[in-house]
């Protein structure tokens, strides 16, 4: 393993992750799955002293460093304790880490390979949050390599198991398989046809959780949802992956194509003339605010995968959701902003990009 | 609006669906509606509050002397453990186990692990809760100054630690 990252090198660009494509992925933004797991012989964390905390990290690196695993020695190890906050910042705007982990204290860790499909972090909640993150809805492929990460770090790091109660967690609430499965959903045309209150009553009793990021009234739409299995134990790790990635992702992403149906056949005037002020906004505002660029480029989004509009690449919006948040910005310009002046940077960066030039002539 | 979290104003609007609570919206600033997002999301503190609160149901008597029970591993007092919804140490889950599983069955609707298992199980239970309850001696001696206990302890654990498994990892006899 590195012992370390190049952060600047990491804001110029978004992880494979990010690429846009992958299975229904005019829909679904991401498929996210995160094994919890703690070491056998140390307290939880919230009784940890920093001492334990301290062995739990050199404990964790050096077994880690003793994998001989090709893949594994290509990632890095980055000790988030000395990092600037800028950089964690970056991290946690990627996610390889959480912002609990970002902005706890104490010895912590993640260790993250180069095109970032996934990451392990040490000392969050639980001792080891493993999780592999993939383009598009790509529950098979995901399972396998955090399975494999999984079974890798078993051999030679002990986990606290109960034969009764499986993979013991600090919260009761992850206990068992300690497996969350996330999809990251974009559901613009249900928003708009304002159905999402009928997609969340339909869920329920369903043991998933949907959470979204929505605007209300006058407020600015992200548009995007995010649906995980609810409970980890007496479920097995099949049966869980099934139910989001068979049952539940589907039938909302057929929601939603019914939604763009009935949105293209209604009103594709309106629509059509939506997504052009969003291009108009952005590539002309001088000063943008983060959640008014999602908003607009959420817009942009819809239009292309609709076929409204042919420019640009669905990878150069997925590139500016990532690139447009402050400590990716304030990385690429090199400095700290403060508010006003990312605002103005964010607009400089939307211009220049939705124009078709790349990072290199910006400044 | 302020933000939850903090003193900006909320911009963002997140609305969580979880049984049995229904959805939820939260009021959030840019910095920490990100962070919320990109958070992983879990049945919430809520579950665990109202299995709680089937708790507290039962009489002042049973429930103080419940919140004083304490983990002999870790320390933790169940009175903690439900202010938090954080365990201490993975012993909690044997000696809190009649007292946690009205909150896993509400949480989960089930008190019984299906699926993966580790492979390998070095040491017994009692070998790794003795590690625990070391570590904390050993802590507790630092905070006296009596160094040389804690030194000893240190030996102990050493003793007692798992070895690097031998590097005959799978990918070797794959490749
Ligand atoms: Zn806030
Ligand atoms: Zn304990």
């Amino acid at each position: 393993m590195k012992r370390d990252a190049d952060f600047d090198e990491l804001a110029r660009y978004s992880g494979e992750w990010m690429r846009g494509e992958g299975p229904e992925s005019d829909i679904v933004i991401s498929t996210r799955i995160r094994l919890a797991r703690n070491l056998a012989d140390f307290p939880f964390i919230r009784r940890c002293s920093d001492e334990d905390r301290l062995s739990i990290e050199r404990t964790v690196r050096a077994r880690m460093e003793s994998l001989t695993d090709a893949h594994w020695k290509s990632a890095h190890y980055v000790d988030l304790e000395p990092l600037s906050e800028i950089d964690r910042q970056l991290l946690v705007e990627r996610q390889l880490i959480s912002r609990e982990i970002a902005e706890s204290d104490g010895s912590r860790a993640v260790a993250f390979d180069a095109t970032e499909g996934y990451s392990v972090m040490v000392n969050e909640e639980d001792h080891l949050r493993i999780q592999v993150m993939k383009s598009g809805l790509d529950i098979k492929n995901t399972w396998e390599q955090v399975n494999r990460i999984d079974d890798m770090l078993e051999e030679v790091i002990l986990y606290a198991f109960h034969p009764r109660y499986g993979y013991l967690t600090a919260c009761p609430t992850n206990v068992g398989t300690g497996l969350r499965v996330s999809v990251m959903l974009h559901l613009p045309a249900l928003v708009i046809t304002e159905q999402m209150d009928r997609v969340f009553r339909s869920m329920q009793r369903i043991n998933v959780t949907v959470r979204g990021l929505y605007g209300e009234g006058s407020q600015y739409t992200g548009d995007f949802y995010q649906v995980s299995n609810q409970v980890t134990l007496g479920h097995s790790e099949a049966d869980l992956l099934a139910l989001v990635g068979d049952e539940v992702a589907p039938r909302i992403i057929e929601y939603e194509r019914k939604a763009r149906q009935a949105l293209l056949k209604n009103n594709r005037d309106d629509l059509h003339d939506e997504v052009s002020r969003a291009m108009g906004i952005l590539s002309t505002a001088r000063k943008i605010s983060s959640e008014e660029t999602m908003h607009h480029l959420s817009k942009i989004r819809l239009g292309i995968s609709m076929g409204l509009i042919e420019q640009p690449d669905v990878k150069v919006i997925n590139q500016l959701f990532l690139q447009t948040q402050s400590a990716h910005l304030q990385k690429l310009q090199g400095r700290v902003l403060g508010t006003a002046e990312r605002h103005a940077r964010r607009a400089s960066f939307l211009q220049h990009h939705l124009a078709g030039k790349d990072d290199a002539t910006w400044n | 609006m302020k933000c939850q979290f903090c003193e900006k104003p909320a911009t963002f609007h997140i609305t969580e669906l979880t049984e049995p609570v229904g959805p939820q919206v939260m009021h959030l600033c840019e910095e920490h509606a990100k962070g919320f997002l990109n958070k992983e999301a879990s049945p919430p503190m809520t579950a665990i509050a109202s299995a709680l609160a089937k708790q507290l149901g039962q009489s002042g008597d049973v429930l103080e002397e419940l919140d004083q029970k304490e983990c002999p591993v870790c320390g933790i007092s169940f009175f903690e453990f439900r202010n938090s919804g954080r365990l201490g140490c993975p012993y909690d889950y044997t000696h809190f186990e009649s007292d946690l599983r009205p909150l896993l069955v509400n949480v989960h609707d089930k008190t019984e692990h299906v699926g993966k298992k580790p492979t390998r199980s070095a040491g017994t239970a009692d070998s790794l809760a003795k590690m625990i309850g070391l570590r904390r001696e050993m802590e507790e001696a630092i905070e006296r100054e009596d160094y040389e206990r804690a030194s000893e302890i240190r030996d102990e654990i050493k003793a007692m630690e798992d070895p690097i498994a031998p590097p005959s990892t799978p990918s070797d006899t794959q490749s």
